[in-house]
């Protein structure tokens, strides 16, 4: 079968396939725009992928401050997690080492929902008796005295079982320079969308895996069939003028949201055409029977 | 849906009792079953239809037209909907409410709000003494919701507060905050004798303070992101209060006498 080509850029007839997972969001204020940017940085360090990290966490986006509840520069947090218990001891153990111990920082919930997740419900306990809890209408607050002040932190927040983690492009590309590209203008375009987050470094990850190992210890390995210099000599999913292969991976709040972020990719790559970027664009999956959620790339074209 | 209107015929010659006269009470009666209520506080009888001129409508909203410091209860125990009083009542409007939204645009008497548990109530003019504040023998005063006050406020506003929020747009007598449990009290005019007298917990905020007794001790001067958030939730209802709450302000820990872990703020 004949690829579908868009502006020169060959699109697999493929889907990314993911997965259901809880998901959060957090608004963090602080006195200045760098120290909002810095405690959500730290907050969502370490947090590539639920494998290792727990959870997975990025910034959403920053919010002036005009649009925040104290007045204050903000920035929103997504934190996503396979089960509710797991994702809220990060949501708590994040916020405790990463917000509460940044200069001037406050913490405020920033998704509606019936189902909550505590943050100042545990945190306040750092209070050591000093801590005041204030409510005013159906929202409640902790301040928690600290050395430069108060921390003020929402009792709770809002908790999504309709995250979906997993959507992913796989940017293929003659060499590493023009792939890279692609892949920097797709994430780019991506981090526009509101309600998800890209949590590989920079939202590019060059070490994609498949299932399985030929050691027993290891779950995942080396995605062989994408890895260039193995073009060769393993059963390659790469064409002969592909040498580099970088996946963006998205988590996002709904279903909705992925796509739309895949769709913005999508579009920036192909904008950017085949001479100066990627030749091929694919998307990862496990044959469809995993995931209950497919986004298919031909939907999602420009 | 209209509102069902009372309109008052004249000046009772007694005390009323208006608590039947609430929306979850009201639903589904027709405007006869509503005249034959008896709202009498001494042997003479007085149903509802010998003193309002009544004007059916969905229960869900009561207007009474004209008003009158004779008129105690109304909106007891509100739970929803809205009554809205556009002249006086007597003592206690609001009592015990836990939702809705209650305005009195004129002046009402003791223990406006007295135990409320949530919803709005707002007093247009002046508030008597005690508001907000517990009968006698109850544990604890107002417990949840937002209480305003355009005008003044008697002695004793905000005894026993638990939760909730008080803003006094005016000037509040002696004694503000006294025994506060927790909440929030703001008075934006002058303040009388003692604030905040053997308070254990919660937040008062004086635009104005009077000298505080020393058993408030100066915590410094301070802009807590705190008092920022509240300002914006306030912004709608009350824009002094808001602009006072984004100052810098001055924070006194007390009652040292009790459990010392309330604050009165004012201005720096």
């Amino acid at each position: 079968m004949r690829p579908m080509k868009k502006n020169g850029v060959r699109i697999d007839d493929s889907f990314a396939e993911a997965f259901p997972m809880r998901g959060t969001a957090i608004l963090i204020t602080a006195p200045t725009r760098r120290w909002a940017l810095q405690a959500a940085t730290t907050m969502t360090g370490f947090a590539t992928s639920v494998i290792g990290c727990g959870a997975e966490a990025g910034i959403d986006g920053e919010r002036s401050g005009k649009l925040t509840p104290d007045g204050r520069p903000g920035v929103r947090v997504l934190v996503f997690a396979m089960s509710s218990d797991t994702l809220e001891t990060q949501l708590v153990n994040r916020a405790g080492q990463c917000v509460l111990t940044s200069p001037g920082s406050a913490c405020f919930a920033d998704l509606e929902g019936a189902d909550r997740l505590p943050i100042g419900d545990s945190l306040r306990y750092f209070g050591d008796g000093w801590q005041v809890s204030k409510k005013f209408g159906d929202r409640h607050f902790w301040r928690v005295p600290v050395m430069d002040g108060e921390f003020l932190c929402e009792a709770t927040t809002g908790l999504t079982k309709k995250a979906v983690g997993g959507g992913n492009l796989l940017i293929m590309g003659a060499t590493p320079e023009t792939t890279m590209r692609a892949a920097e203008l797709a994430v780019d375009a991506m981090n526009e969308v509101e309600g998800v987050i890209l949590p590989f470094p920079g939202g590019i990850v060059r070490s994609g895996s498949k299932v399985g190992s030929k050691y027993k210890a290891m779950m995942a390995s080396t995605n062989d069939a994408y890895c260039p210099t193995l073009r060769g000599a393993v059963k390659t999913s790469l064409d002969e003028d592909i040498g580099c292969v970088l996946e963006i991976v998205i988590d996002g709040l709904t279903e909705e949201s992925v796509a739309e972020a895949m769709r913005a990719g999508l579009a920036a790559i192909v904008k950017l055409g085949p001479d100066h970027g990627a030749v091929r664009v694919g998307a990862g999956n496990y044959g469809g029977k995993l995931g209950p959620f497919h986004f298919h790339l031909k939907d999602l074209l420009p | 849906m209209k509102p069902l209107v009372l309109a008052l015929k004249q000046e009772p010659d007694q005390r009323l009792d208006l608590s039947p006269l609430v929306p979850h009470l009201l639903d589904g009666k027709s405007a006869k079953e509503i005249a034959e209520i008896e709202l009498q506080t001494t042997r003479e009888k007085i149903a509802a239809g010998d003193i309002f001129k009544i004007r059916s409508g969905g229960a869900g909203s009561i207007r009474f037209e004209g008003g009158s410091l004779r008129l105690d209860n109304v909106g007891q125990g509100l739970k929803s909907g809205e009554i809205i009083v556009e002249g006086d009542c007597g003592k206690s409007p609001g009592r015990k409410m836990s939702g809705g939204n209650l305005v009195v645009a004129g002046d009402c008497g003791p223990f406006a709000g007295s135990a409320m548990s949530g919803g709005r109530l707002e007093i247009g003019g002046d508030a008597g003494d005690f508001l907000a504040a517990p009968l006698e023998g109850e544990m604890e005063g107002m417990t949840g919701g937002l209480l305003i006050v355009r005008g003044n406020a008697g002695e004793r506003a905000g005894d026993r507060l638990r939760r909730g929020t008080i803003v006094i747009e005016g000037a509040a007598g002696d004694f503000p905050g006294s025994r506060m449990i927790a909440g929030t009290l703001i008075v934006l005019k002058d303040c009388g004798t003692l604030p905040g007298y053997l308070m254990r917990r919660g937040t008062i905020v004086l635009a104005n303070p009077p000298e505080l007794a020393p058993t408030f001790v100066d915590c410094g001067i301070h802009e807590l992101a705190f008092a920022k958030v509240f300002a914006g939730l306030l912004r709608d209802e009350s824009r002094a209060a808001a602009r006072l709450l984004g100052r810098p302000l001055a924070r006194f820990a007390g009652d040292m006498a009790a459990l010392g872990k309330g604050e009165i703020f004012f201005p720096a």
